[in-house]
């Protein structure tokens, strides 16, 4: 990552052995969002993996999600606020994610930013796009078992 | 901080370390990209029935199928090998016993890819 606490350089310089650990950022922003990294991966493990474990492998997987199966699955609050929660930290984990990825691999300031900017405006324009289907879909509108 | 050009694009000499991170860094960009996708074919639901049967249909599709079995495999690799670097990271006095957790990451994953394959394959091979 772009800002640590110590440079890449020298692998071979023995470390101090006081402090054990990984470089991480020094603080203000960066630190956050590293901080947030880890927080929102640990409540994704869980969201995320349970998610595609129950929709793409147990109990037929994908072959029974259809129009018919999200209707009866979004009767309930939880369901809804479990993909919500979801959305909401997987969108903000992947954009922060590529914002890293650009940060290592494109050394030119301009392309840097004109990336970073794009994802950030796909990230917020899928948030909104998310939220409006999770909170206005409305199972009734369509005659059940369709 | 200003790398070189010669910086790039040179092979890493690391050993589980370095295949931990670029297997979580591919990983990470393949979600998030499924991820873009998936955001938008979930907002067809709202276009009702018809228009988000159609949008499922692309799942009948052995290679889809294929690259769905992949989509779980990468899921599940970044959310171990994430939890790996969240332990050692928020804890780290678990550093010196990194390489025994980066086996029990790849250990957990290969354990649990080998029944969702053995319950996705049939799908996969079905369409074929």
């Amino acid at each position: 990552m772009a800002t640590t606490a110590t440079p890449a350089q020298a692998p071979s310089a023995p470390r101090p052995l006081t402090r054990a650990g990984r470089e991480r950022p020094i603080g203000g922003f960066e630190l956050w969002a590293w901080l947030f990294m880890r927080v929102s991966g640990l409540v994704l493990l869980f969201l995320a993996v349970g998610h595609v474990l129950i929709m793409h492998v147990v109990d037929e997987g994908v072959d029974r999600v259809d129009f018919a199966f999200v209707q009866l699955r979004w009767q309930s609050v939880f369901w809804r606020t479990w993909d919500w929660m979801m959305l909401t930290l997987a969108l903000l984990h992947g954009i922060n994610g590529l914002r890293n990825v650009v940060m290592d691999h494109v050394p030119r300031i301009g392309l840097r930013v004109a990336l970073n900017l794009t994802f950030a405006v796909l990230g917020f324009a899928l948030f909104v796009l998310g939220s409006v289907v999770v909170f206005t879909f409305d199972p009734n509108a369509w005659p059940p078992s369709a | 901080m200003a790398r070189k050009r010669s910086d790039y694009g040179t092979l890493y000499r690391g050993r589980e370390g370095q295949w931990a991170w670029l297997a979580h860094r591919v990983t990470g960009v393949a979600v998030i990209l499924f991820l873009i996708a998936h955001v938008v074919d979930t907002a067809v639901v709202g276009w009702g029935p018809e228009a988000y049967d159609r949008v499922m249909a692309v799942y009948h599709n052995p290679i889809v199928r294929l690259l769905e079995l992949g989509l779980v495999a990468a899921v599940l690799y970044h959310g171990l090998n994430g939890l790996r670097i969240t332990i050692i990271d928020l804890w780290p006095a678990t550093t010196r016993y990194w390489r025994a957790l980066s086996y029990a990451t790849v250990g957990l994953f290969v354990a649990a890819m080998v029944p969702i394959t053995w319950i996705m394959g049939p799908g996969i091979l079905r369409l074929l």
